[in-house]
């Protein structure tokens, strides 16, 4: 990694350069040396999005020299709540130019590598191995466990951060002698045991707040001063504004970075998830439960069917977008099976189908005959039949 | 002993952050705890009754799998129980309060 660049091998400053980094070059920590060690080395952002926009925004502010970027998205009003390197304008634009664009214009002399693909088994290897310090800023499973891995088999620091609601996770891994992820949790949680990231919600300042902690590892690694976060979790609680920090240890029994490592190359990480991939048949049958789109539900609510239509979202969710169905918030639906009539059949929806195929399932074990679910819920009633109805 | 209960699994303790648990234990605190709010055990137990994987429980700032009792260790009233889970992503809006202007559909 780049602090093992010989000095002199290190790139000279620009009298420009000198100007701009002129706080940077009376720390004694950082002085001409640390500067020049940023210009030369290579950074990687795994996602531009809520963790990826300050983390992008603040390295290219650095003086880092080469900042390649990783995603495939395209801006979707939603996400500017939070991912502040998009404006109102780039909706409907790729991540990528949109934040090369703003990278770019705070900092002329970056270079911005965009990498628009999704990271996967088959080239994150090949992406990651020139950089020196990787940034994860994902926001799901798969990925996080196939960029540990990737960066633990490259050698390669990984400045990690994680957010959920109002809590978030920042740490080091894959570092020289320190633990990695998978020391930390060796397997992901099975898909619907916990809220997914679509049902969570997040504060928006909070992955500014770890995006940042996760920016300050990145330059102090390139420098090589002061204690990154090797070996320690830190625990952001922004509600109660909160900083709490854990022992985390390198796992000798690791699969990936143990003393007999079992996964020594990249493996399918979907699957390691539990994602596993839809089959035909699953499109209309899914665990026992018939699926309807929802224009065949918009089908038979104008052919004046009898359709007892179930929403199971939380109120404050409803209070957002509703499409006529009787709130009954999921966790409250054991308790409320009497205002359910089990000899109509019930069409149960949720934002994105995910909720409601979990209650259908009840609703089938608790003896109900007819239960199906409203694939892709009101997300996909918003795409497909009214554009009016809001999304979240 | 007092166990923290993390965002993602409030929902399933009536939306309590903290919980004051008796027991001379680790493993005693956790059963008064999954007593008390049964909903919890099938996230933190596996069927087995072991700690899942995705799941850490740090006593103070220690990992209880790396202390030499586990979750036999013992625990007093100042000691502090973190439970720890996987967490991913943030996909999502705020949300509207009843007294705070409306919303509109638009940004």
């Amino acid at each position: 990694m780049a602090t093992a660049t010989e000095t002199s091998a290190l790139p000279e400053l620009t009298t420009d350069e000198l100007a701009r980094y002129s706080r940077h070059l009376i720390l004694p920590e950082v002085g001409m040396e640390g500067q020049q060690k940023l210009k030369a080395a290579k950074v990687l952002c795994v996602g531009t999005g809520g963790l990826g926009s300050p983390l992008a925004f603040y390295l290219a502010a650095a003086g880092i020299g080469t900042l390649g970027l990783v995603d495939f998205d395209v801006v979707d009003a939603s996400n500017l709540q939070r991912q502040i390197i998009h404006s109102t304008k780039d909706i409907g634009r790729k991540k990528l130019d949109s934040a090369a664009e703003k990278l770019t214009a705070l900092n002329p002399a970056l270079k911005v590598v965009k990498h628009e693909t999704m990271l996967t088994s088959a080239n994150a290897l090949e992406i990651l191995k020139d950089y020196d310090v990787v940034a994860d800023g994902t926001d799901n499973f798969p990925t996080r466990y196939l960029v540990n891995d990737a960066c633990v088999l490259l050698g390669i620091p990984n400045a990690y951060g994680s957010i959920f609601r109002f809590e978030g996770q920042a740490s080091v891994f894959a570092a020289k002698e320190g633990p990695c992820y998978r020391c930390l949790y060796p397997e992901p949680p099975p898909p619907g045991l916990v809220p997914s990231c679509a049902e969570g919600g997040v504060l928006g300042i909070l992955p500014g707040l770890v995006g940042v902690i996760q920016a300050t590892e990145v330059i102090k690694l390139i420098l090589g001063n002061g204690s990154p976060l090797i070996g320690r979790l830190l625990l952001v609680d922004s509600l109660n504004m909160k900083f709490r920090e854990l022992k985390l240890r390198k796992n000798r029994e690791c699969p990936v970075c143990g003393d007999n490592p079992t996964v020594t190359a990249l493996i399918d990480y979907q699957n390691f998830c539990g994602i596993v991939p839809e089959t035909p048949q699953e499109k209309n049958v899914k665990n026992g439960i018939p699926q309807i789109t929802v224009k065949e539900l918009k089908q038979r609510l104008d052919a004046g069917e009898d359709v007892q239509l179930i929403d199971v979202r939380e109120p404050y969710e409803y209070q957002i977008a509703q499409i006529g169905g009787k709130l009954i918030p999921q966790n409250d639906v054991p308790n409320r099976l009497n205002e359910i009539d089990r000899n109509r059949e019930v069409v149960v929806h949720c934002k994105s189908g995910g909720r409601s195929q979990r209650i259908a399932e009840f609703l089938q074990q608790a003896g109900y005959p007819r239960v199906v679910n409203v694939a892709g819920g009101i997300t996909a009633w918003s795409d497909e039949i009214d554009p009016k109805v809001p999304k979240y | 002993m007092t166990i923290f209960i993390p965002t993602p699994l409030r929902q399933f303790a009536n939306g309590k952050d903290t919980f004051e648990a008796k027991g001379a234990t680790v493993s005693e605190a956790l059963t008064h705890l999954t007593e008390t709010h049964p909903d919890l055990r099938k996230h933190l137990f596996t069927g087995e009754g072991k700690v899942r994987s995705f799941v850490n429980l740090y006593l103070n700032d220690e990992d209880v799998r790396y202390l030499p009792e586990k979750e036999s260790t013992q625990v007093s009233k100042t000691d502090t129980l973190s439970i720890i889970p996987s967490i991913a992503g943030g996909d999502w809006a705020v949300q509207a309060d009843a007294a705070a202007p409306q919303l509109t559909t638009d940004l």
